[in-house]
Formats: C-alpha cells, structure tokens, sequence
C-alpha cells in the first residue's frame, strides 16, 4: 500500500519535494524508526551524523531515519549544472541490526514514494561503499531505477576503523536526483518544492539557487584558508584535547563533543580542498588526520552507555 | 543414479564474481566428495544474480566400503606396543585383532578394520555446511542480528536459503539435512524478485530449471547471454544497425539480469560530436548499454540498447524513457568534459614555469594540459620522480632513439612531451580508458602533425603478446621511450618483479620493447641505453631522492671509512675496487660506486630481456633453447633483433639433414673430448691440429676433415662477422661429410699418442667453428 494514497495532492511525492522528504519520514517512522533531524553542523554525507556513526557501533539496537543537508563544497557549480550542488539533502536511514529483509522494506518505500514495480526496473548493482575519513566500509550496492542511481545500500563491516557488531543496514536516498526522477524534470532547479502550482507554487530554484550561487564563491574563491588551516588544527587539537580530559576510568564521558570538532575538522578540510590549497601528497595525510579521530571518537564511544558499557 | 541439487540463494552477487562463484562451488563440492570415495558421472554449476546453483548426477548412494589392515607388533611384545597398536587402531582388546605368520619374522597381530561406505546424504550434509563456511569469496561480509557475535557466517551479500535435494530419477528425492547459521536446508526456491511471488518447491535439477523458467529466472549464464546477444542484434539490425559487441560488458549485464528484456533507446544527435570512444565509455561504464553503429558507414548511432530485468506493463516505455534521461545527462557531462578539455586552464599564468621547463606552448590547449601534470606534481612512484620529471626523461630518450628507429628527433620528442598530457583532462578523469585516445584527439585539434597524433595514442602499445605493435617510427620511439624509462626506472631502484608478483608491469613493458624492435627491424644498443638511463636516475635529484639509491651513494660519502652502508648494496670485491678508487680521490669513488650500480643494473636487466625473449619464442612454439644456444656462455648480445634472426637461422638450419647430422657430429665431439680433457686436462687439446702429422700418418678421412675445417671455419666467422647467419650455417654444412666420414673410419683413441692428441685437436677445432655460430652444448636434444 503506498503511503502516497493517505497525502493530499500537495504532499504527493511525485509532485512535491517536500512531499517526498514527508513521505519517506512517515514510511520508516511507521517501521519503528525514531525520526531524528538534521545534524546542526556541516557535513559532507547523512553518515556523519552521530545518529548513524556513533549509533552503528556497539550492541546496542538503533532504528533511526533523518533527512541531513549535505555539504560538498567542491561539487558546487554556482547553480549551473542540472545536477551538481554543494549543497543537497540526503534521507538516511539506519537499521542496527539490519532486519532479515531490509531489501524488501527498501523497495517498498519506494513503491510508498510512487515507483510503480511493474513498470520500473529495479536493479542492485554492486558498490563497495568506503568513507576514508570516518574509517567506514561496508559491502552493498546502489539501487538504480531505469539507470539511474537513486539509493545507496550498504551493510555497514567497519566504522570509525571497528567492527561492527552487530551489522548495520544503510539506506541513503539522494532526495534531489530522485525527485527529478519522479517529477520527471532535467534539472534540480525546476523541482516543484511544496508541491502547490500557479502563484503558490515554490520551486527548489527559489529556494536554494542564491545559496548555491554564494556559497561556490565562498568555497571556489573566497574561503580564507589560512583562517581554514587553523581551524583545522584547532578542532583537532580540541578533538584529542576533549577524548583525553573525557576519559574516566573505565567509561569516556565527552565522546559527542569531541566528534563535533571532528567534524569540523572535516569540513575545514572539505572547504580547503574545495579552494585547491591542498596537494595530492597532502590531501591523503589530511584524510588520515581526520580518521584518526574519528577512530578516537568511536573508540570512546564504545566506553558510553549509549556504545554498550555497562 | 541419484542426483544432488544445490541452490544458494542471496542477495545480488556482483556480476563480476558469478561465473567464478559458480565454478569454485563446483570444484570444492565434487573435490570433497570425490576425497570421500564418491564418484560421480558429471557436474554442472550456475549463476543468477540471486543464486548459486550446482547439479551433480550420477552420484552413488552410498561410498564404497573401505578395508584396511593395520599391521601390529609381533606377538608377544612388550605390554606398551601393544597398548600403542590396540589405541591407533581403534581395538578395545587383542581378541579383536588377527595373528598372522611369517616363517621369517614369526608370528605378528594385524588389525583388520572395516569402514562401511557413508551414506551420501550424510557425507553431502558434512560437505555442503564446510563449502559454505569457506567459501573463496573474493570480498566476503557479515549481517543481521547474527553478526553480533564473532565468528557468524560471511557470504557475499546476506544468504538466505539453501535447497538441497538428493535422490534418484525414479522415486521422491530427500532434502538433505544440514543447517548453517540458523538457514535449515529444503526444498525450496523462489523465483524473480518482481515477477514471482512465495516458495516454489523443488524435487530435483530436471524441475528445477522449467521452474524457474516460469518464474522467469533463466538460470545459465550463457544462455542469458545469448538471449541479450540475440535480441540486441535483431533490435539494432531492424533499425539498419550494426551492435558495436562488447563480450565483458554482455557477461557483466548477463550478471545483472535474471530476466533478460532489451530494449532501444535513443539520444540527442548533436551528442554525436562527442568522439565515439567517449559516447561507447560513458554509456558502457556508467548505464552499461550497448552502443551501435551504422551498418554502412560505421559511425556511430544516436541509440544504444539496455538490458531490463523486468517485462514491463508498459513495454517498457517508462524503462526506456528513465534510461534516455540518465544516458543524456551522461551525455551532456561528457560534452562539457569534452568542450572544457579544448579550451584554455583559467590558471595559465601560473604554468609558465613548467611551460618553460618542458619547451612547451601555452597558446595550446594540451600543452597547457602537460604543463598543469607537471605543475601538480603528481608523484608517478615515490622514488622515481613526478610525473612531469618522468615526461622529461621519456622526451629525452625518445630523442636519443629516433634516428635509431627512423624518426624524426624533433617530431619523436614532442610527441613524447604530450603523450601523457591528457591524463589530467576532464575526459580521461572520468574514463581512465580513453587515455592516449583522447590525447590524440586534442592533439589532432590543435593542429599537431600525424605522427605525433599517432605516437601519442600508440605509445602504450603493444599492451599484450597479441595487441598490435605500433609501426610509425614516431610512435615506436616514444613507445620504446616510455617503457625503457620505466624498465630501467623500476631496475635503477630495485623493484624487481619477483615471482607472481609485478605491479608496474614489467614484464608486459619488456615484452613490448622485445616486439617494437623486432617486428619493427630496430638495431637497439640496449646496455648502452641502460646505462645511460639508469645514470641519470642515480644521479637525478628528485624531491624523493632520501628513499633512493642516490642517498645511499651520498651518505656513503661520510660513510666510506666505516664501509657499513656499502656493505648493504655492495659485495666485498666492489668494495676493495671502491675503495681502491676513493683513496685516489672521494669523487672517483663515487663514480666508481655509480658504475657499478649502472653495470650491474644493466647486466641485470640484460638478461631479464633475454629471459622474456625465451618465453615470448616458447609462447610462439618456437624452440627457446636456442636462445641459450645463441646467447652461448657469458651472457651474450644486448641485440635483441639479431639474437631472434640467429635463433631463426639456427632453427631453420637444425630442421635440414645436414643440421641433424652436424648436431650429432657435435655432440659426439663434445662427448669425447669431455671424456678425454678429464684424463689429459682442459685445454689439453686446444690449438691447432698438426697438418703435417695428418699428411704423413693420418687416414683420408681425416685429412679431408683438417681441410673442411680449414675452409668452413674462416667462412663461418665470416658470415657471423657480416651477420649473414644464413650463410654462416651453410658454412657450417658444408662440414658435414667430412664430419660423418671422420667418425665413420677414423678411431680417435690411435694407441700412437701423437695421433690421438692431433686426432681430439681437429674435433675440438669443430666444436671451435660451431661455437662462433652458436653453442651447440646448449641445443636440446
């Protein structure tokens, strides 16, 4: 039964962005899934959030779904490519451990979301995903619809550089090229965002085209990296300052605070690549500075009632 | 007979490991079983994206029965051998073991143990849990709620349920009972993903492929193939089109599909100025569609063909219709890759330096391209520089080599300059594939002379034994320049590819340089080169030179007196002559150090070519003994061209009679000198025979080999002088009855001395005048 059929014409995912971000948030919430929101810091993927990259490790069950703006500043194309941007939502859900048949679940969120199985050919192809800067990998695949991309399916073997135990299924859904799909538009631009239409109707140009269009000058131009290059190093410094002074005995107390710096750690990194500041040689020993704390953190984690200590 | 059926079903495998999946399930199944005793009449393993299935018939029902004795200790031995003996073989008491006699050793226990066969459902459900444990999975993973404790099964994707059935044709086969991490054995299969719904049961293989089939699962991997092959072509032959066929891509599709549906799409035609070769890769790599081409003219079309996995409501419109929007935004990527790499870098002013540097115009959209390589310094290996110093070198070398191979130094240096310069475009970063097609392209934009195009793309070659050696002289400089740069590269800081192991292709570039020379005629002075090349790397200062040979030299400087760092690289005769020379001066040590670094690497890799020469010849059927045979003791020529034209003269010379005949007479010559020198001494009949004595004394025979001798072997060395090696083999026949008459008649071993010593003189003179051809010692045979 699609989910679709209880929205009204405006919340209906093949018309409307938001309808399609409200529709998968009801599909998973009914399937047991806390609904977190977005992260409040800068991240490159929905697997940064500490909802998925805390959460997977350790013994402790996590059913969780969320939609997290993600940051790519190098993908930025000051809004002129169809299908490019620094910024764009991701819809992420995280199943630990993953249920017998996480695949079906999967496909039937998107007949929820309008894709009709007897028409569309659904394919699993093989995609060995790896996030070096969170010391992750996992086997799966992506999820194509007629061709195209439309999801990213992993079972979660490693994060933060440890096993995980149990196993994590990863849903990623990239909200933007799927409803290009299903409003059956060329551009991001032109997506209907609320789904209403005449004057009422706002597209995701209103929306986000400025944005796009400031921020490739920031992270292309303007970004001042040497202010970028100190605050890479003073959230690493923070990052390992707060794993040490969290550490109590046999428990860490501080682990969330000291994952944020490692995101910011990160995202500076992100911005610095993006401005052309770092070489090939350097850009390898940055990502490795990076996993080394987010190996930190996930180590202390595991010391945290919410990792599993008793 | 009854059969076994084994189907594992899963999550989707991917297509790349199917087909081995399929065949390593087999091996390992019929291995084990075939360990146990059980004998089988044939076997045949299958793959889908969901399944591995395996079918085994003929087996028995149950294993033979196994006796074996165990011999004992004599009777009446101490009590522990006894114990010892009743403990291995299993015995509670000696009354169950037998005496048996022997009039020699006396009287002795046996144990006589009887094993019943095992029942083959029972040796099938130990077998199939241990296959499935250890399976050889390339990447293997963990899932569910299982994988919370450690040692939970690993498949490739999460396996769901295996079906195992046994029995004969005749009667209700049994599902054979095992579990393996909580997944029970039965009878159970289920078909496609979208066009079947619930458990179909199963009795044994002949139901199960109809089955399957109307659960619209195609179980064989070929015959998905063909039905894809099939299709495509009558799709693409209906709209007066021609399939461009690409056998990886169909078995990988084959891979994706249980179900294979194709059908036609269609692009944009202003996409068709996009190189075809870019249209083929983005659509191949990325949709995995065939491309076509227009039957008459072979340009390609504006259509390509996707394989669904699904027989849509629609007929697939809204599949088609999905598929022309992705390959257009493909499309659309690759145009901008494409339009972008033939326009200017916005940071030209910042590539003046390395413009400079490599002699290169940045009016040019693809000189800026090798001057941006340069300028990122990308690090083609750690101790070998950047890629933009590696250019310099291949450019100089290049150079050097073309009035060797007939090219023109200036049109053979720069296309060595742009040969790498699309690697950093937009195009070969997306499809590493195109590189060297793509950078002939830009360069045919800009205007760059044929050859040069040419070189560019053809430098790689030949990538294989059977790619096509490039023939452009042009070409062939750059591509000998490029692989000798990184033979001697790779030599210089002694990564060597050992064993299995060669990551930089070594052993390919070797074969590459072997087949431009030789298929091209090219005189190369290889040791010459090496040396030249392996110097300048030494004594290169590149940013990375810390990890390199080069810094052992230069702290050896401070080092010598203590001699422990030349220790590691040198051997103590190298030393002594290192030392010897420093003294004299520092500087004339490290020469000195150098020079036997570059001899050495050169000798070195001397006989690595000589060594791939052996087996591309073995590889061609040819006989790779003769290599030995020209190359004769002391390592032999570094001319790779005429080492193969004396192999194949001798070749040539060894199938005629006289050949034969002279081998023969060869060896018999060795055999009795060999015999001799061991009683009168090596070298003891070396010079030349005694004329006189043979005129005075000697039988016919003999005086009329002295005179053969006289004759052929000037006339041999002659020809070898003149690299006729026709005629120096045809010199060497003409030995031949004068040879056969000598063994004929003449009795080397005379009981006067004079004439025994004069008589092993003229053979050793033949085995002289053959060893100027080539060591017929070596020939086998």
């Amino acid at each position: 039964m699609a989910v679709s059929a209880t929205l009204p014409d405006a919340m209906n995912p093949t018309r409307s962005f938001q309808g399609l971000l409200l529709t998968l948030q009801r599909f998973w919430a009914e399937r047991g899934c806390v609904i977190l929101q977005p992260y409040d810091m800068e991240v490159g993927a929905g697997t940064s959030h500490p909802g998925t990259m805390l959460r997977s490790l350790g013994p402790r069950p996590w059913r969780a779904a969320y939609v997290q703006p993600s940051r790519r500043p190098k993908d930025g194309r000051y809004g002129e490519n169809p299908n490019r941007l620094q910024h764009y939502y991701q819809f992420q859900v995280i199943l630990k451990p993953n249920p017998p048949n996480l695949q079906e679940l999967y496909l039937q969120s998107l007949e929820a979301i309008g894709i009709d199985m007897k028409l569309h050919d659904i394919r699993f192809v093989e995609d060995d995903w790896e996030n070096p800067t969170l010391g992750a990998w996992g086997l799966g695949w992506e999820c194509w619809c007629d061709g195209m991309e439309v999801s990213q399916f992993t079972y979660f073997q490693q994060v933060a550089g440890i096993e995980c135990a149990p196993v994590s299924g990863e849903l990623t859904y990239g909200l933007e090229r799927l409803a290009c799909y299903l409003q059956n538009v060329e551009s991001i631009m032109e997506l209907n965002f609320n789904g209403l239409e005449g004057d009422e109707k706002v597209s995701y140009r209103e929306v986000f085209l400025q944005a796009e269009q400031e921020y490739s000058r920031y992270n292309f131009e303007h970004a001042d990296t040497a202010a970028l290059f100190r605050r890479f190093a003073e959230a690493e410094a923070e990052c390992r300052a707060l794993l040490e002074k969290g550490e109590s005995g046999e428990r860490h107390l501080m682990v969330q605070p000291a994952y944020d710096q490692c995101l910011k750690a990160g995202h500076s990194f992100n911005l610095l690549d993006a401005r052309g500041v770092i070489s090939v040689t350097e850009r390898q020993s940055y990502i490795l500075r990076v996993r080394e704390l987010a190996k930190a953190c996930g180590a202390a984690w595991l010391k945290t009632a919410g990792g599993g200590a008793n | 007979m009854p059969d076994l059926l084994l189907e594992l079903f899963s999550e989707e495998i991917p297509a790349r490991m199917q087909r081995k999946a399929a065949e390593d399930l087999r091996k390992l199944v019929t291995d084990a079983l075939v360990e146990r005793g059980l004998v089988y009449e044939g076997a045949k393993a299958f793959a889908t994206p969901r399944r591995l299935a395996l079918h085994i018939a003929g087996l028995p029902v149950r294993g033979r029965d196994i006796r074996e004795e165990r011999k004992g200790p004599r009777v009446g031995a101490p009590e522990a051998a006894i114990q010892g003996f009743l403990k291995a073989a299993g015995l509670s008491s000696l009354d169950q073991a037998t005496i048996i006699s022997d009039p020699k050793k006396g009287d002795s226990y046996v144990a006589i143990i009887e094993k019943p066969g095992q029942e083959t459902v029972a040796a099938i459900a130990e077998i199939v849990p241990a296959v499935i444990r250890g399976f050889p999975w390339p990447k293997s993973m963990r899932w569910g709620a299982a994988s919370a404790a450690g040692a939970s099964l690993r498949w490739v994707r999460p396996l769901h349920s295996i079906l195992c059935t046994f029995g004969a044709e005749t009667e209700e086969p049994e599902v054979v009972p095992f579990e393996v991490d909580g997944i029970v054995s039965s009878n159970i299969t289920y078909g496609h993903r979208f066009h079947s719904a619930g458990a179909i049961p199963i009795k044994r293989f002949d139901d199960y492929v109809p089955s399957l089939e109307k659960a619209k699962v195609v179980l064989d991997a070929d015959r998905r193939k063909e039905i894809i092959l099939n299709d495509a072509r009558t799709l693409a032959f209906a709209q007066g089109l021609e399939l461009v066929e690409d056998e990886g891509l169909l078995e990988e599709v084959a891979g994706l599909v249980e179900w294979p549906v194709v059908l036609m799409g269609s692009f944009e035609e202003r996409f068709l100025e996009i190189p075809g070769e870019a249209i083929r890769a983005t659509i191949r790599a990325n949709q995995k569609c065939f491309v076509l081409r227009d039957a008459a003219t072979g340009a390609l079309a504006n259509r390509f063909l996707l394989t669904a996995n699904l027989v849509a409501s629609d007929g697939g419109k809204v599949i088609t219709a999905g598929n022309e929007r992705v390959v257009r935004a493909r499309l659309s990527d690759a145009a901008y890759f494409f339009a972008t790499d033939k326009g200017d870098l916005p940071d030209l002013d910042t590539l003046e330096e390395s413009a400079g540097k490599l002699g290169l115009d940045l009016a040019k959209p693809l000189d800026q391209r090798m001057a941006k390589l340069d300028k990122l310094g990308v690090v083609f290996h750690a101790k070998l520089g950047t890629q933009g110093e590696r250019v310099q070198r291949i450019a100089a070398l290049a150079r050097e080599l073309a009035p060797i191979v007939g090219a023109d130094p200036d049109l053979a240096e720069r296309a060595a300059k742009l040969a790498k310069a699309d690697l950093p475009t937009e195009m070969v970063g997306e499809f590493p594939e195109l590189q060297g097609l793509m950078g002939r392209k830009y360069a045919e934009l800009q205007g760059e002379h044929p050859s040069v195009c040419a070189a560019i793309e053809e430098h790689y070659k030949p990538l294989g034994p059977s790619d096509r050696v490039p023939t452009d002289p042009v070409s062939a400089a750059v591509a000998l320049a490029d692989k000798l740069d990184t033979l001697v590269g790779f030599w210089a800081i002694d990564e060597k590819p050992t064993g299995s192991k060669d990551p930089y292709a070594l052993r390919r570039a070797a074969l590459g340089v072997i087949r431009l020379v030789v298929e091209n005629g090219v005189r190369l002075p290889l040791v010459d080169v090496v040396k030249n090349r392996a110097k300048g790397i030494f004594e290169a200062d590149y940013h990375f030179s810390k990890y390199t040979f080069l810094s052992q030299l230069n702290t050896m400087r401070e080092l010598f007196r203590d001699g422990e760092v030349a220790a590691e690289v040198f051997s103590d005769d190298e030393r002594k002559i290192i030392d010897e020379a420093y003294y004299r001066d520092e500087d004339a040590g490290v020469d000195t150090a150098y020079g036997i670094l570059t001899d050495r690497c050169a000798a070195n890799l001397l006989s690595f070519f000589h060594d791939r020469l052996k087996v591309m010849l073995r590889d061609q059927g040819a006989r790779h003994d003769l290599v030995d045979a020209v190359l004769g003791e002391g390592g032999g020529s570094d001319d790779l061209l005429l080492i193969t034209h004396r192999v194949a003269a001798l070749a040539r010379f060894l199938e005629t009679q006289d050949g034969k005949s002279l081998l023969a007479g060869y060896k018999r010559a060795a055999n009795i000198l060999k015999a001799e020198e061991k009683k009168d001494g090596e070298g003891a009949f070396s010079g030349a025979a005694d004329l006189q004595l043979i005129a005075g004394a000697g039988l016919i025979e003999e005086k009329a080999l002295a005179v053969a001798l006289a004759n052929a072997t000037p006339a041999a060395a002659a020809a070898v002088a003149q690299e006729d090696y026709e005629g120096a083999m045809a010199a060497l026949a003409e030995l031949r009855p004068a040879v056969d008459a000598f063994f004929d008649q003449v009795t080397v071993n005379d009981p006067d001395p004079a004439l025994r010593v004069n008589r092993l003189k003229l053979l050793n003179q033949l085995r002289e005048a053959t060893r100027a051809v080539a060591d017929f010692g070596r020939i086998a045979g």
